[in-house]
């Protein structure tokens, strides 16, 4: 993606939002950019625990635009991975500290005077004001989505907002895809989603409990071994441009499984 | 899985998720094309009276390609 300045959004919450935000922050930043992701969830922020930095929070997002600290103070660095900053937001202020032009005020203090190659923001759940505000800076997006009825209806809605919010590169990040499933028919593949929501999919992320451990201690799942960190290192080379094929997702291989797609089951 | 089951869930799921985004990206609430399909049937049945009608017009919100497009698909002589 060309874009520089992308949101992370989904309309519904409970996705993985805040988890890809990390992830392919995390993996972008390994693959040498200059990176910050934003909290933008105002009063909910959870980038910072997300991303094992809860503790180093001192100033935030709103205290910048208050005036209340510099810049450079608000940056928290990732000290497993060099070029990763954490902008965290307010857990105590009103959403209404945060507008769009201050947010555009925001990003381009982060790219002009801090010398960022790509920021991520991570959006609020919702179609509501915490979203348009996420959303007025940038010039790309990453829509995440599960292969769920409710959160593909979502998706479809907020593509139809960033479209008209003149976002040029949308993508999608299809979330906790259970391949067992799909191959039995009684999940949507990609390739359903593809058809239902006409964009494609710039990654594909199998559901993994390594995902739970990960979060658990804080750690980016893109720094271990596991499928979803694999995954999300994948679509973070996807996103700088690299052709990188999509993981097999082997399950619907085998014996069982030919028998089962012989019977239609799958 | 669901062998016995005949369809599998996600074609049902996709048949939905058609329908409903459809009528989302038109912005037009389902029971309104309801109420256009009554209307209509009782347009048609002033124009072409018949007696006992077996089958209503059958109106449907529909998308092509960028647009979004009402089907109405008027029998007029039912069986």
């Amino acid at each position: 993606m060309n874009a520089k300045v992308i949101v992370v959004t989904s309309g519904k919450g409970g996705v993985g939002k805040t988890t890809t935000t990390a992830n392919i922050g995390a993996g972008l930043a390994k693959l040498g950019e200059k990176v910050v992701v934003i909290d933008v969830d105002v009063g909910l922020r959870n980038l910072d625990v997300v991303m094992g930095l809860e503790s180093r929070v001192v100033f935030d997002l709103i205290d910048v635009l208050e005036g209340k600290c510099r810049m450079r103070q608000a940056l928290i660095r990732d000290k497993r991975v060099e070029t990763l900053y954490l902008l965290p937001a307010s857990q105590t202020k009103d959403k209404d500290a945060l507008d769009a032009d201050k947010m555009r005020t925001v990003v381009r203090e982060l790219i002009e005077e801090e010398g960022f190659d790509r920021i991520l923001i991570d959006s609020p759940a919702g179609i509501e004001s915490g979203f348009k505000t996420a959303a007025a800076p940038a010039e790309g997006a990453l829509v995440v989505v599960n292969p769920e009825v409710s959160s593909v209806r979502d998706a479809d809605r907020i593509i139809g907002l960033l479209e008209a919010q003149q976002v040029r590169e949308i993508r999608l990040v299809i979330n906790r895809l259970r391949p067992k499933m799909v191959a039995s028919g009684n999940m949507l593949s990609e390739a359903d989603i593809l058809e239902i929501l006409g964009v494609k999919p710039i990654g594909i992320v199998p559901e993994d409990e390594g995902i739970l451990v990960s979060t658990n201690v804080g750690e980016p799942a893109v720094l271990g071994s596991s499928k979803a960190g694999q995954a999300f290192m994948a679509t973070a080379r996807r996103l700088r441009g690299e052709d990188v094929p999509f993981m097999k997702l082997e399950e619907d291989r085998g014996f069982l499984a030919a028998l089962r797609r012989l019977f239609g089951g799958a | 899985m669901f062998w016995g089951r005949g369809k599998r869930t996600k074609e049902t799921l996709k048949d939905r998720l058609e329908l409903v985004l459809a009528y989302d990206r038109a912005q037009i609430p389902p029971g309104k094309v309801d109420a256009l399909r009554r209307d209509l049937m009782e347009v048609v049945e002033r124009y072409f009276p018949t007696q006992g009608r077996a089958v209503g017009p059958n109106v449907e919100v529909e998308q092509r390609g960028d647009t979004v497009v009402l089907v109405a698909n008027i029998p007029l002589r039912g069986e």
